[in-house]
C-alpha cells in the first residue's frame, strides 16, 4: 500500500535521529531520546533511535537503550559514513514509509537542519522547527502554560487530543506559539542542542534494547553531490552547554565592542566561565556561532548567568532563563532581560563590569 | 546559465516590535527590511554574474505588493528580472506550503542544466531554515545548506559548507539549490545608475490564476490551507517579576552584590 502521510491513524510510536558525526553519537541524541522517552510513556508507544553510518558500533547503538529507547534502527552502508542530503533523506524516508512513526525528533545542528525540512517535504507532512518544549498529554501542556505563559488556563478550551505540541519563540522571538500537525504523520520537530535534558544512563534499559538491522537500499545513483573533503576548524569551540559560568554580551557593547568583549571576558574569567553571546553580536560579526545563546544558539543552564548589555528578546530568553542564578546589567531599567533576572543592575556595563570582576577578585582574595 | 535568488521582505524584528491585542505581530506597524541571508544569496549571484558573461540573476518572492519595493532594491543591486507571488490564496502559508508554490513559481521561470537556485539559509521572522531544503525537495534538485564559499569555474560548482566544528567541501551537480549564511560575503549597496535603471527592468507579478497550470497550484495545497502545521496557541511569557533590583550602579552596588553571591556559596 503506497504511504499516506493523511492516514494518521496507521502510524505510531516515537523516534529520534541519533545524529552520529566520525562514528560518535552527537550529545543531541540522549537528550531528545530522553525527552521522546515522556512523549511515548505518554502515548503508551515505543520509543525507537535511528542510527545511520557506516560500520556502526553495537555498543554504541545498544547505549541508546540507556537513554530511553526501546529499540534502535541501525542502517549501516558505506554511502552512509558521512553525512550527504540525498543518501541520509532517501534512507530516512524509506524506513519512515515502512514503520509510520507517529512523532519524529530531529536535534536542530548544521546537518539536523539540512535533513529534516527535506524529509517532511518528501514525506509530505509538517515540521517544526528549533522547538523549546514538547508535549503530547493536553494535561501536562496546561500544566507547562500554567507557568510559563498569561493565558487563563483554567478558562480556556483545549481540545483532548495527543498530537504533539511544539513550542518555539516565534514573530522574531517576541511571542510564544504551540504549533500542531494535526493531520499529517509524522509530527516532525527539531529542537536545538542543550534544550532538553539528558537522563542518566540506565543499565537496565541499555541491556533490554531491541537492536534492528534496517535492509539499506542506497546505490551512487542516488546522490547528486560529491563530499571532497571534511576539515576541522582550528578554532577552539567555546562550550557554552557544558559552562558553570557565562557572561553574555549584547548590543550594549556596541558603542565601543572591542573594550566590551575585553570586560566580559575579564569578568568570565575571574568566574571561571566563558563569554557567551545575544544573537545581535554574533550577527555583527564580533563572536563566532558557537558563543549564541538563545533559540537559534545554544540553551544554557549554568549556574551564573551575567548579562551584559542584553535587553533580553524571547528568543535569547529562551536560551538561558532557567540559569540557576542571572545577574543583568542594562542602562535601561525596564528591559525585559530585568524580567528574569535574579539581581539586576541599572547601570552602563563599561563601568559596571570592571566593578564587578573587581569586586569578585577582591571578594576571593579575601577568602583565601 | 541564469540564477534564481528567492528572496523575502521581512519585519525588522531588531527594532521596536508592535504586538497586536490578540497577541500576534502587527507587520503594519513595523519597519520592513530585506532578510538579511538572503541579500548574502543575492550577492554570491551577482558575483558570479559579474564574473562571467551569460549569467543572469533573477529575483523572487513572495509576500504581499509592497514587496516590490524590496525587489526594486535587488535590480537596483544588479539583478536582471524580478518575479513577485502575490495572491490572498498564498497567504498564511507555512513553510512547506510556501516552499510549494515558490517550486511552481520556479518551475514556470524554467529550471535547466547549469542554472542554480540560491536562498538565505533563514528568515529572521521564522528562523526556521526550511524553505530553501523543501524547494530544492520539490523540484527534486540537490542541496547545499549553510553555504559559506561559492567557487564556480568551467560550470562547475564547489561549495564550502560550514559545520559547527568546521566545515564540508562539496562539489554539487546542476541545477541545484544553495542556502547561504551571511560569513558568505559582504552584500553590496545599490549603485547610482542601478537605482535609475531598476524600473525599466522586468518586473512581473504572478497571482494565483497565473500559477494555476501548476499541478501543485490548488486552492486547498497553498496558503494556510496547504499548511500542514497550525498555530494552536500563541502566548506571551509572564512577567517573573521575582528578582532584586539593586539601588545604584557603583562599586558599593557590585561589592554588596559579590557578597550576597558569596553568603548564598553561588561564587
Amino acid at each position: 500500500m503506497a504511504f499516506n502521510s493523511k492516514d494518521t491513524a496507521a502510524f505510531k510510536g516515537v523516534w529520534v535521529f541519533c545524529e552520529q558525526r566520525d562514528g560518535v553519537i552527537l550529545g543531541t541524541g540522549y537528550q531528545l531520546l530522553s525527552e521522546g522517552r515522556k512523549l511515548a510513556d505518554d502515548l503508551g508507544a515505543e520509543l525507537c533511535g535511528v542510527l545511520l553510518g557506516s560500520g556502526v558500533n553495537e555498543e554504541f547503538a545498544k547505549a541508546l537503550g540507556g537513554y530511553g529507547a526501546d529499540k534502535v534502527y541501525i542502517c549501516d552502508h558505506p554511502l552512509l559514513k558521512d553525512y550527504t542530503t540525498d543518501a541520509y533523506t532517501k534512507v530516512l524516508c524509506d524506513l519512515v514509509e515502512e514503520k509510520k512513526p507517529e512523532v519524529f525528533l530531529v536535534g536542530a545542528s548544521n546537518i539536523g537542519r539540512d535533513l529534516a525540512p527535506r524529509v517532511a517535504a518528501r514525506l509530505q507532512t509538517g515540521l517544526t522547527a528549533d522547538c523549546t518544549h514538547l508535549d503530547v498529554d493536553v494535561e501536562k501542556y496546561k500544566a507547562f502554560l500554567k507557568t510559563t505563559s498569561t493565558i487563563d488556563v483554567d478558562n480556556t478550551k483545549f481540545e483532548n487530543a495527543t498530537n504533539l505540541k511544539m513550542t518555539r519563540p516565534a514573530f522574531g522571538g517576541h511571542l510564544m506559539a504551540t504549533i500542531v500537525c494535526p493531520e499529517y504523520r509524522p509530527q516532525m520537530a527539531t529542537v536545538r542542542p542543550g534544550v532538553m535534558q539528558t537522563q542518566p544512563f540506565n543499565d537496565a534499559t541499555a541491556a533490554k534494547t531491541v537492536l534492528e538491522k534496517v535492509n539499506v537500499q542506497l546505490s551512487e545513483d542516488d546522490i547528486h553531490v560529491n563530499l571532497v573533503e571534511i576539515q576541522k576548524s582550528a578554532k577552539k569551540m567555546v562550550d557554552l552547554i557544558g559552562a558553570d559560568v557565562v557572561v553574555a554580551v549584547g548590543r550594549g557593547i556596541s558603542s565601543n565592542p572591542t573594550r566590551g568583549l575585553e570586560i566580559a571576558e575579564e569578568l568570565a574569567n575571574v568566574l571561571g566561565g566563558v563569554v557567551g553571546a545575544s544573537r545581535a553580536i554574533v550577527d555583527a560579526g564580533l563572536l563566532g556561532m558557537d558563543h549564541q545563546v538563545g533559540q537559534t544558539g545554544k540553551t544554557v543552564h549554568p549556574k551564573i548567568y551575567v548579562a551584559l548589555g542584553i535587553s533580553g528578546a524571547i528568543q535569547h530568553l529562551s536560551g538561558m532563563q532557567d540559569s540557576e542564578c542571572i545577574i543583568a546589567v542594562n542602562k535601561n531599567g525596564s528591559a525585559p532581560i530585568f524580567d528574569v533576572a535574579t539581581y539586576g543592575i541599572t547601570g552602563d556595563l563599561f563601568k559596571v563590569g570592571p566593578m564587578l570582576t573587581e569586586a569578585i577578585a577582591k571578594y576571593k582574595s579575601s577568602k583565601n | 546559465m541564469k540564477i534564481i535568488v528567492c528572496v523575502k521582505q521581512v519585519p525588522d524584528t531588531s527594532g521596536v516590535v508592535a504586538v497586536k491585542e490578540d497577541g500576534t505581530m502587527d507587520r503594519a506597524a513595523m519597519s520592513t527590511i530585506s532578510n538579511p541571508d538572503d541579500m548574502n544569496a543575492l550577492e554570491a549571484a551577482l558575483q558570479i554574474k559579474d564574473a562571467n558573461k551569460d549569467v543572469k540573476v533573477l529575483v523572487l518572492s513572495m509576500g504581499p505588493p509592497p514587496t516590490e519595493s524590496m525587489l526594486r532594491e535587488c535590480l537596483a543591486m544588479g539583478a536582471d528580472e524580478a518575479y513577485l507571488v502575490s495572491s490572498r490564496e498564498f497567504g498564511g502559508a507555512d513553510s512547506y506550503a510556501t516552499s510549494s508554490t515558490l517550486a511552481a513559481a520556479i518551475r514556470k521561470i524554467g529550471v535547466e542544466k547549469g542554472d542554480v537556485v540560491m536562498c538565505g539559509r533563514q528568515a529572521i521572522d521564522g528562523d526556521t531554515a526550511q524553505v530553501g531544503p523543501q524547494i530544492a525537495e520539490k523540484l527534486d534538485l540537490p542541496q547545499v545548506t549553510y553555504v559559506t564559499g561559492i567557487d564556480y569555474s568551467n560550470g562547475k560548482l564547489t561549495i564550502r559548507r560550514e559545520l559547527e566544528d568546521g566545515f564540508m567541501t562539496i562539489e554539487v551537480e546542476t541545477p541545484c539549490v544553495l542556502t547561504c549564511i551571511k560569513e558568505l560575503n559582504e552584500p553590496r549597496y545599490m549603485s547610482v545608475s542601478g537605482i535609475m535603471e531598476c524600473y525599466s527592468k522586468p518586473y512581473q507579478v504572478w497571482d494565483f490564476n497565473a500559477l494555476s497550470d501548476d499541478p501543485t497550484i490548488k486552492v486547498e495545497l497553498v496558503g494556510l490551507k496547504g499548511s500542514p502545521t497550525q498555530v494552536y496557541k500563541s502566548f506571551s511569557p509572564p512577567v517573573k517579576g521575582a528578582g532584586t533590583m539593586l539601588e545604584g550602579a557603583d562599586k558599593a552596588t557590585c561589592e554588596q552584590l559579590i557578597s550576597i553571591l558569596g553568603d548564598k556559596h553561588i561564587i
